[in-house]
């Protein structure tokens, strides 16, 4: 393997257990176990998987002023958002571009945890401490903390077989405190499936203990970076690098709505150009007739010219037919019903326009 | 019939002038789960070393080579509605296609099963 990427604690456990690991953001990761990406993501789907996501960053923001600075530092309102609430959240330059996208978990008005991007993690960093007040102490816990993505309709009753009080676990974008085998954990029920699930936070030097114990739970079984990409393009959920970058903006990304821009006078990096700059491309969703992925990059024809330009493609496992999100130009007219072509190796495919998600079934945040 | 390999991992399985096509076991692991195969059509003419057709697979595409010139007879369309079959079955059900009129001596410059077997192990 190539030296300079960085390991997981759990790099070891990952080839033990037949992994097929991959570079993924300067990380060696596991892009699939021995049943597959298909098996994975299918089980994700209908039970319960577990995804070492340990690559990925943790800061905390905490003293007098945290709420009130990290609200004019980010995207989304901090200042609204209450105890015990993670919300998703974009770091944004001053022309509206997305720095990164992230989750912010607010633990009191002074004390703040954010989840961020692996490949960003620097970045953000330097960011947010410019953003900061001196007062606000801004820990990166990136390299001691581990994180575990539990996903899946049976991750509930996981966490209650192992003696955690299913009334107490959190609900749908909640987090909370919790002592899981001895360790302090957060918990927070968020993820990147669409299905019910929880993502676990603790001390990295417990990782391998708690990988094992977690899968030696009846019906858990590992799942790595094919299946969350695959189940996460079904949900529509834009992957950093691939949907969005610092030339894209929120808007263009279709979280518009989210940032009500309309509604508040709410000043925050990059307010005055999402205010005064008319996005310049929207994110759309893609159903390509047959099974062939679209890759990064591909033109979108419509009538011979380029109309769009696929960010990410897949055959998606659940609905048995390839998937892609594409850019469209903002000043191009669109009808609903446009029939698309797609350039693939060796063969032009038809693609229309769909409705985000394209899996519509997800159990991540059921209506009871 | 005998069996050679290409070191762009195709098998090609040899009686007379007739042969069948296929990508190796080890070619069907490293792509992971296929799930689309462009072949040849028949009566296609081929030529030793092209590029013929392709198989993807969820996060993967990988050209397919032909490993002696000929003309094919025939396709295996059962991967058109399954073409996991390669992934459980690449060197036995997993068959791409069949070929007429193969020119023996460039067979000879393929690999036997065992001299494949220590190609991969350089890999």
């Amino acid at each position: 393997m190539d030296e300079t990427l960085l390991k997981t604690p759990l790099a070891d456990e990952h080839v033990a257990l037949g992994a097929r690991m991959v570079p993924f953001a300067g990380w060696f990761m596991p892009v699939q176990y021995k049943e597959g990406i298909l098996a994975e993501h299918k089980y994700t789907r209908e039970h319960v998987s577990l995804f070492d996501i340990c690559h990925m960053g943790e800061f905390t923001a905490a003293g007098p002023g945290a709420a009130e600075a990290l609200d004019a530092a980010l995207a989304r309102s901090v200042a609204d958002q209450k105890d015990g609430v993670c919300r998703y959240n974009f770091l944004l330059n001053e022309a509206g571009g997305v720095i990164d996208d992230l989750i912010v978990y607010r633990m009191g008005a002074e004390e703040f945890f954010i989840v961020v991007n692996a490949a960003r993690i620097a970045a953000d960093f330097a960011e947010l401490r410019k953003r900061l007040p001196a007062s606000v102490k801004l820990e990166n816990l990136s390299d001691s903390m581990a994180k575990f993505d539990l996903q899946g309709p049976d991750s509930t009753a996981v966490l209650t077989s192992l003696g955690l009080d299913a009334a107490a676990l959190p609900k749908y974008y909640h987090w909370g405190k919790f002592e899981l085998f001895g360790l302090d954990m957060l918990i927070s029920r968020t993820g990147y499936t669409g299905e019910l699930g929880f993502e676990l936070y603790f001390d990295a030097a417990h990782a391998v203990d708690v990988w094992r114990k977690l899968l030696a739970c009846p019906g858990v079984k590992p799942a790595g970076l094919g299946a969350r990409d695959t189940l996460r393009l079904e949900m529509g959920y834009p992957l950093y690098g691939d949907e969005m970058d610092e030339s894209t903006t929120p808007v263009e990304a279709g979280f518009g709505a989210m940032l009500k821009l309309d509604k508040s006078e709410r000043v925050f990096v990059g307010s005055d150009a999402l205010r005064t700059v008319p996005p310049k491309k929207h994110l759309r969703g893609l159903v390509l007739e047959g099974r062939r992925a679209a890759h990064t990059g591909t033109p979108v024809l419509l009538n011979g010219t380029q109309a769009g330009t696929i960010t990410s493609g897949t055959f998606a496992p659940s609905l048995g037919c390839a998937v892609a999100m594409a850019y469209f130009d903002a000043s191009a007219e669109i009808p609903a019903d446009a029939e698309f072509e797609v350039e693939l190796h060796r063969a032009v495919v038809k693609a229309k326009l769909a409705p985000l998600p394209f899996w519509t079934h997800g159990t991540a945040n059921p209506k009871e | 019939m005998d069996k050679y390999y290409s070191k762009t991992h195709e098998w090609v399985k040899t009686d007379g002038e007739e042969a069948i096509v296929g990508i190796s076991e080890y070619a069907a692991a490293d792509l992971g789960d296929i799930t689309f195969v462009d072949l040849p059509r028949e009566g296609t003419d081929l030529i030793c070393g092209d590029s013929i057709g392709t198989i993807e697979s969820v996060s993967a595409s990988s050209d397919v080579y032909s490993p002696v010139s000929g003309t094919v007879t025939a396709v295996n369309h059962a991967l058109d509605d399954d073409p996991g079959i390669i992934s459980s079955s690449a060197e036995g059900k997993g068959w791409l296609y069949k070929l007429d009129n193969i020119d023996p001596t460039e067979v000879d410059e393929l690999m036997s099963e065992e001299e494949y077997a220590e190609y991969l192990e350089t890999l």
